[in-house]
C-alpha cells in the first residue's frame, strides 16, 4: 500500500502540487477578504452612527441670539429691591423699541415669543448683579426662542404652509426685520455647557448632567478602587487555592456579566429603601455603579498583578522582603500602569451607564446642579435620556449634542488611559 | 557517613572563619521535600562548610534547586511544598517556629538562575536589602554599603557613573553581578546560587566564577551548576544528586577523579544527564 503511493507516476505530482498551491492561495485570499470585509462593515457602521449623531447635533452647538436694548428706567426699578420690579413690562418695552407699532394683545404675545421665555430673568439677574445699570440702558444678547432658533437654522422651513408651521408669517417678517437691522447673531452655544436643564430648549444645558456625572463617577471611584484593588491583591497574592476561592472567582466573573438593570433594582432595594439614601442622589447612583464596576476592576487588577514577572517576586522574597513589602515595593508599582488603565476604562464605562440610574430616579427634571452627593441630580446619559423624551423641536439637536459631549468625555478618558499606559510603561 | 574534620581541612582555603566556632555553617539532616503528593527529595543529609564553595551537581530534575531553596526557606513561597527533616544555620533550626524567615533570608542570600534585578536604579537595587532590614539609617551609610557591595561584586567601576540608571539596562553578566551585589549588601553568612551562569556567555561566566572564588573568603557559598567544569573550577566540595537522593559528596577533587559510586562516575563521564 505504502509502496504504491510512493511510486505514483511522476507526471501526476507537478499537477497535484500546482492545484494544492492554488487552493491554498485561494483560501488565504478568502480569509483575508473576509477580514477586510468584516472590518469595513464595522467601521462603516461606526461611521454611519457618528455621522448621524453629528449631523443631528452640530446645530445645537450654536444658538441664535437677538440683541435687545432694555431701558432700565430709574422710576421703574427700585434700587433697594431691584428684583421686585416689573421685568415683564421692561422686556415688552425693549421689544417694542426694536419693532415699534405692535398694538393688539395677540400681536404683542406673538412678538414676545421671539425671545426665550426666560428673558425677564436674564434682564433681572443682570441688573441685580450690577445696580449701576439703573437709570441707563442695558444691551443684552438674548437667546432667541426655540421656534425662532429653528427657523434661523432652517429646521422650520419657510415654504411649509403657514397653518402647519409653528412660526407665523408675521413672526417671520419680524425676524427678517431684525436680521436686516443686524440684531441677530449665531455665536457658539456656551449655554450648552454652562446652563442647567430647562423646559425651554434654547436655554437648556448639560451643567446638571456634567456635575451629576462627576459626583457619580467620583463616588464610584472612591468605593470601587480601594475595594477592587484590595480584593484583587488578596485573591492574587494571599488566597489559598481551594473550593472557596474558586467559588469566589466564578462569582466575580459572573457578576461582571450581570445586566446593569439588575444592579439598578438592587440599588433601589438596598441603598434607597434600606439605607435610606435619597432618591436621585449621586451617592446612590455612584454606589450602584461601583458595584457594577467592581468585578471588572478586580479582574483587570488581577490580570495586571499576574503579568508581573514571578522572577521579581522571587528576587524580593529572596532578599527577605515580607509579603506586604513584596507587594507594595515591587508588584504594585509594576502592575500600576495596567491597574490605572483598567480603572480609567472602568470609570469611562461608569460614566456611560444609564439603565440602573433610571431605576433609582436620576432622570428627574432638576433645574439646578446638585450641590453635593445627596442632592437630586441627573447624569450626562440620563440627561440625554430626558431630552430624547422631550417633544420640543430644539431638544432633538440637543439630544445629539449631549451624545457628542458624552462621547467626547469617553474619548478623552480612553486617550488618557492609553497615554498614561505608554508613559508609565516606558519608564524602565 | 562523612568524616567532617577531614572534609573541613580539605576544603579550607580562605582565612579562618570569623563567625561561629564550628566549621559547618549549614547542615541538612534527613531532608525530605514533597510537592503535593510528589516527593522531590528523599532524606538528604549534607553539611555545608564555612568559607568554602559547595557545588550541587546532578541531572536536571534531581532536586538540586529544591535542596538549595530549602536552605533559605524559599520553598515556603510554594504553597504545595512541604519540607521534613532538620536544617540548621550555625546550629539553629531554621524551620523552628521562633525563627523569623525574613531574618533568615537576610543571613542566607540568594542569586537566581536568570538575572532578576528589580526594575529600579542600580543604586536602589543594592540599597533595597539594607533598607528593609533596617541596616542603614542615613544616606551616607546607604551609599557606603552600596558602593562597597558593588566593589565586592566587581561591578563598581563599570557602573559608577550611572548608579541612577535602571539595573535592567545592564548586560546579562553585569545584571548577574548586580544581583550578587544586591545579595551581599545585607552581609549574609551564606550565599546560595542556583545556576548563576546558565544564562550568560563564556566571558561573563568566567568573570562570575572568579568573583565566586574571591567571595569565598567572606561568605559560605552553595552553588547549583549543570556544568561539571564549573563545579571543578570553583568549588572545594561537591555533592552529587540523582533522582532526589544525595548519591555522593566529598572533596571536589575526589568526586571528579575518584568517585565511589558508579552513578557518579556515569554522570561525570557524561553517560547520564
Ligand atoms: N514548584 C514545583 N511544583 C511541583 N514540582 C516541582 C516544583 N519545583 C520542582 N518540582 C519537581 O521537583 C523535582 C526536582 O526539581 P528541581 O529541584 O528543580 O530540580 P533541579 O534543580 O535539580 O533540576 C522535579 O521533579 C520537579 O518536577
Ligand atoms: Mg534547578
Amino acid at each position: 500500500m505504502t509502496d504504491a503511493s510512493l511510486s505514483r507516476p511522476a507526471s501526476a505530482q507537478p499537477y497535484d502540487r500546482q492545484r494544492l498551491r492554488k487552493r491554498r492561495a485561494a483560501a488565504d485570499f478568502r480569509l483575508r477578504a473576509y477580514g477586510i470585509a468584516a472590518i469595513s462593515a464595522a467601521i462603516g457602521m461606526l461611521g454611519i452612527l457618528l455621522v448621524t449623531i453629528f449631523v443631528g447635533g452640530y446645530q445645537a452647538f450654536v444658538q441664535t441670539h437677538i440683541r435687545v436694548d432694555f431701558d432700565i428706567a430709574a422710576d421703574a426699578v427700585d434700587p433697594a429691591n431691584p428684583a421686585a420690579a416689573n421685568w415683564r413690562a421692561i422686556v415688552a418695552d425693549g421689544l417694542d423699541s426694536l419693532l415699534p407699532g405692535v398694538e393688539s394683545p395677540a400681536q404683542v404675545r406673538a412678538l414676545g415669543q421671539l425671545l426665550t421665555n426666560n428673558t425677564q430673568f436674564f434682564v433681572r439677574n443682570a441688573v441685580v448683579a450690577n445696580p449701576a445699570l439703573i437709570g441707563g440702558t442695558l444691551t443684552l444678547e438674548v437667546p432667541a426662542a426655540d421656534i425662532i432658533d429653528q427657523l434661523n437654522k432652517g429646521v422650520i422651513r419657510r415654504d411649509t404652509a403657514s397653518e402647519n408651521r409653528r412660526v407665523s408669517d408675521q413672526q417671520i417678517a419680524w425676524f427678517d426685520q431684525l436680521v436686516a437691522d443686524g440684531r441677530v447673531s449665531t455665536p457658539f452655544n456656551w449655554g450648552l455647557f454652562t446652563n442647567p436643564d430647562s423646559r425651554f430648549p434654547e436655554i437648556a444645558g448639560l451643567l446638571n448632567g456634567m456635575v451629576g456625572s462627576l459626583y457619580v463617577v467620583a463616588v464610584c471611584f472612591l468605593v470601587s478602587f480601594p475595594v477592587g484593588i484590595g480584593a484583587a491583591i488578596y485573591l492574587e497574592e494571599f488566597a489559598p487555592r481551594n473550593r472557596w476561592t474558586d467559588l469566589i472567582e466564578v462569582n466575580i466573573n459572573n457578576l461582571a456579566a450581570v445586566p446593569s438593570i439588575v444592579f439598578g433594582l438592587l440599588g433601589l432595594a438596598v441603598f434607597i429603601q434600606i439605607f435610606g439614601i435619597p432618591r436621585s442622589a449621586p451617592l446612590a447612583g455612584g454606589l450602584v455603579i461601583a458595584l457594577m464596576t467592581l468585578p471588572t476592576l478586580i479582574i483587570v487588577t488581577r490580570n495586571a498583578l499576574k503579568a508581573v514577572p514571578p522572577s521579581i517576586r522571587e528576587a524580593a522574597y529572596g532578599m527577605g522582603a515580607s509579603p506586604q513589602q513584596v507587594i507594595f515595593h515591587h508588584v504594585l508599582p509594576l502592575a500600576f500602569p495596567g491597574i490605572l488603565t483598567g480603572t480609567i476604562i472602568g470609570m469611562a464605562a461608569a460614566l456611560g451607564e444609564t439603565a440602573p440610574l433610571l431605576l433609582i430616579g436620576m432622570n428627574a427634571f432638576i433645574t439646578s446642579p446638585p450641590g453635593g452627593v445627596l442632592d437630586a441630580a441627573t447624569t450626562l446619559p440620563t440627561q440625554i435620556y430626558i431630552w430624547a423624551d422631550s417633544p420640543e423641536r430644539g431638544f432633538v439637536a440637543r439630544t445629539n449634542a449631549g451624545i457628542i459631549v458624552l462621547l467626547g468625555f469617553l474619548l478623552i478618558m480612553n486617550a488618557l488611559a492609553i497615554f498614561l499606559r505608554q508613559r508609565l510603561e516606558r519608564r524602565w | 557517613m562523612n568524616d567532617m574534620t577531614e572534609i573541613a581541612e580539605a576544603g579550607r582555603a580562605g582565612p579562618t572563619a570569623s563567625r561561629g566556632a564550628s566549621a559547618v555553617a549549614m547542615e541538612g539532616r534527613d531532608v525530605k521535600v514533597f510537592y503535593g503528593e510528589k516527593q522531590a527529595l528523599f532524606g538528604v543529609s549534607l553539611a555545608i562548610e564555612r568559607n568554602s564553595v559547595t557545588s550541587l551537581i546532578g541531572p536536571s530534575g534531581c532536586g538540586k534547586s529544591t535542596f538549595l531553596r530549602c536552605l533559605n526557606r524559599m520553598n515556603d513561597t510554594i504553597p504545595i511544598c512541604r519540607v521534613e527533616g532538620t536544617i540548621t544555620l550555625d546550629g539553629e533550626d531554621i524551620y523552628d517556629r521562633s525563627l523569623d524567615v525574613v531574618e533568615l533570608r537576610a543571613r542566607v542570600g540568594m542569586v537566581f538562575q536568570k538575572p532578576n534585578p528589580f526594575p529600579k536604579s542600580i543604586f536602589d537595587n543594592v540599597a533595597y536589602g539594607p533598607k528593609i532590614h533596617g541596616m542603614v539609617r542615613t544616606k551616607a551609610e546607604t551609599e557606603e554599603i552600596v558602593v562597597s557591595s558593588l566593589r565586592r561584586a566587581g561591578l563598581f567601576n563599570e557602573v559608577k557613573d550611572r548608579l541612577n540608571e535602571p539595573g535592567t539596562g545592564l548586560s546579562g553578566g553585569q545584571q548577574q553581578r548586580l544581583c550578587i551585589a544586591r545579595a551581599i549588601a545585607t552581609r549574609p553568612e551564606v550565599l546560595l546560587m542556583d545556576e548563576p551562569c546558565s544564562a550568560l556567555d563564556p566571558i561573563a561566566t568566567a568573570i562570575i566564577e572568579e568573583l565566586i572564588d574571591e567571595l569565598r573568603e567572606t561568605y559560605t557559598i552553595v552553588i547549583v551548576t549543570h556544568s561539571m567544569q564549573q563545579a571543578a573550577r570553583v568549588s572545594q566540595k561537591t555533592a552529587f544528586f540523582h533522582l532526589g537522593k544525595l548519591i555522593e559528596e566529598g572533596r571536589t577533587e575526589d568526586i571528579f577523579t575518584n568517585p565511589v559510586h558508579k552513578q557518579t562516575q556515569d554522570y561525570i563521564t557524561g553517560r547520564i544527564g
